[in-house]
């Protein structure tokens, strides 16, 4: 073997040793490349399965995909609320530059876009959720000029995306505010409750109103896609979806035609103040609105949390719906509510005369008709058409008050006063009907400054002519009135009409059944109807100088009631067409003074409306005005 | 000699490949050297289509041309007579040297290594040559003395001229290269015949000075290795699910080899695909074969190796010179280190050093050098070839 003999040149004593050490060598190859096949052996054909299972979740993002929010209607189907898509500037932090000087100067160059400090947008990176290339959403909704600035400079802003997102469009601005109520971001509370079952953070829900009440059908299904992204955070293709699902279109009980009407009406008059106009027999809200009001579309857009709080402490409150979270004393607006307690209990027949000689004395105090008019012998359709203060003084005097309850108290009560009205709206307020347990309560604790002495018989005397402690909201009056025109029963209000599917499927009609049916004779219904159709019709009634010339026959009653402080409230609630009728309207005006001056016109205004007359502008409104007169 | 007859029988003509001298080549090195690169520029094909916008084939290109370029060199080093190196190993080490100290005056710059001079055409880097360079001259240097038996002062002489270009290249900084260097130099000395005793006390000498020099520069604050480099060679030790650390890279790449399975991913590859795996077209190459051609693809590369180095180990047995014996013996150590070195770095057995896989991961530096290794080995073949058909 001629190997053996080489190599020629090497001493005899190296010749062994090489053969020796080619050997050692050799066998060292060997040796690793035996330990490099058996670990490749092992990694793939033993524990293949294993990192295949690794390689195939790496990467893999689940992406939420938003589904549109159902739209709103009004009843009429012309679309209050829909959707449109925004571009928004995405952030995915993972590509972002890895020298942090160069990260600190992207970031600069981003706030200097977005006209926010580069902290800001650090904190955001902070306080999003991390997940491999989940984007941060910095700002929704881009002009032109930064997107297009943006798509032009993509080199310099790595890591930085623009998205398509649903943000909610209001078609008419601020219609109807209060009742469709805003959405926002889920927050971590809300998360926690059954009713948001399904939802995850980020996801957007309704945040109050109808929004936030039909929020189950309005959101829609969220769908999925699982995205390949590679090392970088970069989408590399698709692995699947599951499509998300629009929500549930809402129709509401609103016309819009009435709601602008309203609304137009409380803005021409300039002070805080709400109507509620609202079908009798259903109780399906027609148009309910509260002024000053605001514009739901600032809650589409991303603001910081100091903006929001300014939003929300502008002059007037805007944001509290004073249509049914605004308890006042309603004046002699509630001279109905009286009425039936002593019609139905029996103080009283309705041919019962007081002699009404502008005042009253109870106890030592002197009490007087609200301007000083002596109206002399009333009955009770006529105490009603001129509201005189002294005959439902007498019926105040002369009705029970005990405990928690009263003759009065009782039949309130019964009208829902006092009570939640059970809207399908958040935020209701209950009011406030004072009962002697109550009073003597605050008393005793020292609780409210104002509540200085025990329950007296002159509480009383002042609840039955709607002043003192007394709080009602306008939706509370315009159900009481409703249950007066409609023979007893207690709707409940609702703006929601019907849930309808993305094919024009009915889902659900929202038809709640009345709350109760109050027990009123038709004599004592008759009775209290004839005496505020009176007022409205008659020479000499209380509303007369703005709905005497209406055509078509109301019921309406005035109210104006004290507050402590301030100019007085001024009321009207009205019911239409008299003696059957279909719609109520009530409407308060904070500092409006009699009921008549600023309260009934716009009532005026809205039924105008309803009744597709001469749409009551605001030049009509404030010349009715003008001639109002009289006592409230 | 006896009076030139006139012959009857006319001489074939000489083929192509005799008279290339390719008869004397060796056949299965060749056919591996060739299977390797050829496999390199398959897999650069397949996996890198995406990684430069608007040129598919960007690395194929340029890997093909580095092929040529080196099997060029490889057929004409394969023809020259390795032995005229031996006078010249003081103009090669001294040139060797020079070039590894330019890089480190001159060379450009990346990721904060000086290890490349830029040339008009392309960017060579010094010390993959130097390499080769290093397996002749010292192959030489050594050869010089081997007549009288090895005193430890010769040893340690030896030792110094193979340690000194490791070090200007451990300054560049390039840990891998350099160690490639330090293991030339002990397989070259080793295959002398260096008395095991040298190597004893070399050994324990570099474990004292090393361990010493360490904790001296810990304790001084002096750090001997970059933070990167001592974190490469820490985190094999503790691997971490952490993509911050050192062990991300080697943890994806052992996802990607044995995500491959059997058969391999193909075109469903998604761990190099996506760059889960960095530097997969130069350091990480061997996790592309593994995931996108599973155990077949990744044995089959190992097989291909497996015949060189036998192959590179049977030349050092068939040299006709000692001198040959101890290039081969340099070459057998640098590509199989290399090798191992490299795939085990993939396979989550050695820490992470930057030393390329032969023949297989793109660049030109390291393709040309390789090739001028095996044309050595080439020529060293020839040469025996030659000897023995006489």
């Amino acid at each position: 073997m001629y190997l053996l003999q080489r190599p020629e040149d090497i001493p005899p004593r190296l010749a062994n040793r090489l053969n020796v050490r080619v050997a050692v060598l050799a066998a060292v190859v060997v040796a690793a490349i035996a330990l490099v096949v058996l670990r490749l052996w092992s990694l793939q054909v033993l524990s293949g399965k294993h990192y295949l299972a690794l390689a195939r979740d790496h990467g893999v993002l689940d992406v939420r995909v938003h589904p549109p929010r159902g739209e709103i209607l009004d009843r009429n189907g012309r679309v209050l609320v829909d959707n449109r898509t925004v571009m928004s500037l995405e952030l995915r932090p993972s590509g972002l530059p890895s020298a942090r000087s160069e990260r600190r100067a992207e970031l600069a160059r981003l706030g200097h876009l977005l006209g926010v400090s580069q902290q800001d947008i650090a904190r955001k990176i902070r306080e999003t959720p991390q997940y491999a290339g989940y984007p941060v959403v910095l700002k929704q909704g881009l002009d032109r000029a930064v997107l297009f600035y943006l798509l032009e400079n993509k080199e310099s802003f790595p890591g930085v995306s623009v998205d398509r997102t649903y943000i909610r469009n209001y078609k008419h601005g601020d219609l109807a505010a209060h009742v469709l109520g805003i959405v926002g971001q889920i927050n971590p509370k809300q998360l926690k409750l059954a009713r948001y079952r399904g939802t995850r953070p980020g996801d957007v829900v309704g945040q109050a109103g109808v929004e936030y009440a039909y929020d189950r059908y309005l959101r829609g299904t969220a769908g999925s896609e699982l995205i390949q992204v590679d090392a970088l955070g970069r989408p590399r293709g698709q692995l699947g979806n599951k499509p998300a699902r629009a929500g549930d279109n809402l129709q509401l009980t609103l016309d819009s035609g009435v709601q602008a009407a309203g609304e137009s009406a409380l803005r021409a008059k300039g002070l805080p103040s709400a109507f509620v106009a609202m079908n009798v027999h259903t109780g399906a809200i027609l148009g309910m609105g509260s002024y000053p009001t605001y514009d739901p579309s600032f809650y589409t857009q991303p603001h910081t949390k100091a903006q929001y709080d300014a939003f929300g402490r502008q002059a007037g409150d805007p944001l509290v719906d004073r249509a049914d979270q605004g308890g006042y004393p309603t004046g002699s607006a509630f001279k109905p509510i009286t009425a039936t307690a002593a019609l139905e209990d029996h103080l009283i027949s309705p041919s019962t005369i007081f002699d009404d000689t502008g005042s009253l004395d109870i106890g030592g105090i002197t009490l007087h008709n609200a301007g000083g008019a002596a109206n002399g012998p009333v009955d009770m359709s006529t105490a009603l058409k001129v509201s005189s203060d002294v005959y439902f003084y007498n019926l105040g005097l002369h009705a029970r008050a005990r405990g928690n309850g009263g003759q009065i108290q009782d039949w309130a009560f019964k009208y829902g006063l006092g009570r939640r009205p059970n809207i399908d709206i958040p935020g209701a307020g209950p009011g406030l009907i004072p009962t002697p347990a109550w009073r003597n309560r605050l008393f005793h604790s020292h609780k409210n400054p104002y509540i200085d002495r025990p329950w007296t018989q002159g509480d009383n005397v002042n609840l039955a002519v709607g002043q003192g402690d007394v709080q009602v909201t306008p939706l509370q009056l315009a159900r009481a009135y409703a249950a007066l025109g409609n023979g007893g029963a207690l709707v409940t209000p609702h703006v929601g009409g019907k849930i309808v599917d993305l094919h024009g499927r009915v889902v659900r009609r929202i038809k709640p059944p009345p709350t109760r049916h109050l027990q009123i004779s038709p004599e004592t219904r008759s009775v209290i109807l004839e005496g505020i159709h009176r007022a409205a019709d008659e020479p000499g009634g209380t509303s007369y100088p703005v709905m005497g010339s209406f055509p078509i026959p109301v019921a309406g009653k005035t109210g104006t009631a004290q507050r402590d402080g301030q100019q007085d409230q001024s009321w009207y609630s009205v019911l239409a067409p008299y003696p059957n009728p279909q719609i109520v309207v009530t409407v308060t005006v904070e500092r409006g003074g009699f009921g008549v001056e600023s309260a009934a016109p716009i009532a005026r205004a809205i039924l105008e409306s309803y009744f597709s007359l001469n749409q009551g502008s605001a030049g009509s409104i404030n010349a009715a005005a003008a001639h109002a007169a009289g006592p409230g | 000699m006896e009076a030139a007859k006139p012959s009857l029988t006319i001489a074939p003509r000489p083929s192509l490949i005799e008279r290339l001298g390719m008869m004397r080549l060796d056949p299965i090195m060749l056919f591996a050297a060739l299977g390797l690169i050829a496999f390199s520029i398959f897999t650069l094909d397949n996996a890198t289509s995406h990684e430069v916008a608007g040129q598919p084939l960007y690395f194929v290109e340029r890997q093909g041309l580095y092929a040529l370029v080196g099997i060029a060199l490889m057929l004409g080093l394969s023809r020259f007579d390795y032995t005229r190196l031996r006078d010249l190993r003081i103009t090669l080490y001294g040139a060797m040297i020079a070039a590894i100290a330019l890089v480190l005056v001159g060379g450009t710059a990346v990721r904060g290594s000086h290890r490349w001079i830029e040339l008009p055409l392309f960017r060579f880097e010094p010390s993959e040559l130097a390499k080769v360079v290093l397996c002749v001259t010292l192959a030489a240097f050594v050869f010089e003395r081997v007549r009288r038996p090895f005193g430890l002062g010769s040893t340690l002489r030896l030792l110094a001229l193979g340690v000194a270009p490791a070090a200007l290249v451990f300054l560049q900084p390039d840990l891998g290269t350099g160690i490639v260097l330090v293991v030339i130099v002990i397989a070259v000395l080793f295959v002398a015949g260096i008395p095991w005793q040298h190597f004893a006390a070399i050994g324990a000498a570099t474990v004292l000075l090393g361990g010493g020099a360490f904790a001296a520069g810990s304790g001084l604050g002096v750090h001997l290795l970059q933070g990167y480099q001592q974190d490469r060679l820490t985190a094999f030790l503790h691997p971490s699910d952490n993509p911050q650390d050192a062990s991300y890279q080697v943890n994806q790449a052992v996802i990607a080899v044995g995500s491959g399975e059997t058969v391999g991913r193909g075109n469903n590859s998604t761990q190099t695909e996506l760059l889960f795996v960095p530097e997969r077209h130069t350091d990480f190459v061997f996790a592309v074969i593994g995931e996108r051609y599973g155990f077949v693809g990744s044995a089959f590369v190992v097989l291909l190796y497996a015949l060189l180095f036998w192959r590179a180990i049977r030349v050092m047995r068939l040299s006709t010179s000692f001198y040959g014996s101890l290039i081969a013996g340099g070459i057998v150590a640098m590509l199989s280190f290399q090798v191992v070195v490299n795939i085990g770095m993939t396979l989550g057995l050695m820490p992470v050093t930057g030393i390329t896989l032969p023949l297989m991961s793109y660049g030109g530096s390291s393709v040309l050098g390789t090739f001028l290794a095996l044309g050595l080995l080439q020529s060293i073949h020839a040469q025996a070839r030659t000897e023995a058909a006489r």
